[in-house]
């Protein structure tokens, strides 16, 4: 394998081409547009397609239509632009279309700003646009995941006919890291329900209109066992030093990269501090943070919002634990307030 | 006994849930005869619309999709360019192509997209129940215009034919009617030389038809027929508008 430096947005982009990546449609946005322009340099070489759509909405539609065909298809934008995409997000899931759906995410509300910012996450964690439905959502934490992170999101995208979102903060997407690129996929999946013309076989439709109740509540049931399936098979977190931790502090994506970091040096300092990343944003990884309330005494989410994942911490922690939060926006903590915030709570409460 | 008239190959069995006169039977009927006489009911994936039409998948015998309110050319788009050498076609009414999806229709034309648009316009909201729409008349009551549509409040009706065969991308253009016999079989010819335009690799094409609403006009369907001749031709001319029969 070859190890090459590259930006995250342009590994996330090469890693969507090695998963057999065959349409790009999106929409220029900052921090996200560099996996457009690498899709618009790439494809017209790889008789792949690229269309710049007029609007979010458009592209999330050629989403909808390129996936129909049954080919590895993608978008890639960032907080106002997923917004607008949520529409079409809410027809994919229904209509059970695979496909990936990458947020390099910013600060908003509104236009807000464009440095990094995880405030999407209630946007990417509860589905985002009408309906019951979900998307499975990967938050990578460096440039080797981006890549890596691609090219399992179109595996579990075919394996579950579902959308899966990558949601990275703007950060990832702009800065650079020594990576491994990975072999291209060589296993696909059946598509059966593709819409490529009924030559030899009956006419597929896809659709998301259904006017009778009890086929509309059947299609929800359907959905929601699907969403078992993934929330028994897919939740992924990693966990660092949380076994006999007083303190258990949970961060995902780079922000846990730097909260990783002040965990180390608040060890140094003889305070019982552990970790947990959620890799998985949803499904959400409850067990180890279950597991872990059995000990801690208290927990921390640290993370560039306002306090959002939080709120899916105190759900695991069941009242078990007190949930402490530290974050900012647009601008993500460094180690040193970290840790400053760390020992806050350890003086505090007497650690 | 000899077969002088069938259903054609590519509709389904399926009744129509359409409203006694309205004119989306024909339109249904003439487009899956063409999908038939060019021999393209398998190699054909149709996107239809939020409106009256929106079951349209449950009538067209051959792969299709269901397409969010104004987004079939969208979702046109992206199969066209992944699967070139099928045949695409949206079938839209006209809040769905002309307002909502204004941004979608035109993006398609100028980019060329090499699909077939049936734009079935009867100037206004049918499925929502008789509401304004972007081509409802001047003067016209619907149920948000209940005054008659003025100009200084809801502004002018869209000219779809005229306003996309300014664009370059456009290689078929033309505005038909199915309130008569001949008007339906020139309607037919239209649908033919659009998907053979689609065929050739030409660029965008579109036919607009002008069509019945007698539920929402609150009309009989002969009436409704007279009306569209007398109020809807005027304003909107017939004709082809632009054709391209080469790069």
């Amino acid at each position: 394998m070859q190890k090459v430096l590259m930006k995250g947005n342009e590994a996330l982009a090469e890693g969507a081409l090695i998963a057999g990546c065959k349409a790009f449609f999106g929409y220029p946005i900052t921090p996200s547009s560099e996996i457009a322009e690498y899709m618009a340099r790439k494809f017209p070489k790889l008789d792949g397609v690229f269309v710049q759509a007029e609007s979010e909405l458009a592209a999330i539609n050629m989403v909808y239509g390129g996936a129909a065909t049954g080919h590895r298809v993608m978008t890639a934008s960032s907080g106002p632009g997923i917004s607008l995409k949520q529409e079409g997000i809410s027809f994919i899931a229904e209509a059970e279309l695979p496909c990936l759906i990458v947020n390099i995410s910013r600060g908003g509300p509104g236009l807000g700003g464009i440095q990094p910012a995880q405030s999407d996450y209630f946007q990417a964690t509860r589905g985002g646009g009408h309906g019951d439905y979900r998307v499975i959502v990967l938050a990578p934490s460096g440039v080797q995941e981006m890549m890596d992170f691609a090219i399992e999101a179109f595996d579990l995208a075919d394996r579950y006919r579902t959308p899966v979102m990558i949601m990275a903060e703007g950060t990832l997407g702009q800065m650079m890291e020594p990576i491994l690129i990975r072999e291209p996929v060589q296993q696909f999946y059946e598509k059966p329900w593709a819409t490529t013309g009924c030559q030899g076989r009956a006419p597929n439709v896809i659709n998301t209109l259904h006017l009778s109740p009890e086929f509309l509540e059947e299609r929800n049931h359907h959905l929601q066992s699907k969403y078992d399936e993934i929330m028994r098979r897919e939740k992924r977190a990693e966990t660092y030093l949380t076994e006999n931790a007083d303190l258990v502090v949970v961060a995902f994506g780079l922000m846990a990269r730097v909260v990783r970091r002040a965990v180390m040096d608040a060890r140094k300092k003889g305070l019982k501090v552990g970790m947990i990343r959620p890799v998985t944003l949803w499904p959400f990884p409850d067990e180890p943070i279950i597991k872990a309330a059995q000990t801690a005494r208290r927990f921390l989410s640290v993370e560039i919002s306002m306090g959002q994942m939080v709120e899916d911490i105190r759900l695991a922690v069941a009242g078990k634990a007190p949930v402490d939060f530290y974050g900012r926006i647009g601008i993500t903590p460094n180690p040193e307030e970290i840790l400053r915030e760390i020992e806050r709570i350890a003086e505090r409460e007497g650690f | 006994m000899k077969v002088v008239a069938k259903r054609p190959a590519s509709l389904k069995e399926n009744k129509f849930h359409y409203c006694p006169g309205c004119t989306h039977g024909i339109i249904h009927r003439l487009v899956a005869e063409c999908l038939d006489e060019l021999e393209l009911r398998e190699e054909t994936i149709g996107i239809c619309p939020v409106g009256c039409s929106v079951l349209a998948y449950d009538y067209f015998n051959c792969d299709m999709l269901e397409a969010a309110h104004g987004r079939a050319p969208a979702i046109a788009t992206a199969i066209k360019r992944l699967l070139p050498d099928k045949t695409v076609f949206t079938y839209q009414g006209d809040g769905d192509l002309a307002s909502i999806g204004m941004g979608e229709i035109i993006h398609a034309s100028l980019r060329a997209e090499k699909i077939t648009v049936i734009f079935v316009n009867n100037t206004i909201y049918g499925m929502t129940g008789g509401q304004m729409a972007p081509t409802t008349l001047l003067g016209q009551v619907t149920t948000t215009s209940p005054y008659g549509r003025k100009k200084e409040w809801e502004g002018y009706p869209a000219k779809m034919a005229e306003l996309l065969a300014q664009s370059e991308g456009s290689a078929y253009i033309c505005r038909t009617s199915v309130h008569n016999p001949a008007n339906v079989m020139r309607t037919k010819k239209a649908i033919k030389k659009a998907l053979q335009i689609q065929q050739a690799g030409l660029g965008f094409t579109m036919v607009e038809i002008l069509s019945t609403c007698p539920t929402n006009w609150g009309l009989g369907p002969l009436d409704a027929l007279a009306w569209l001749e007398n109020n809807m031709i005027p304003y909107y001319p017939l004709g082809e508008f632009k054709v391209k029969e080469e790069e």
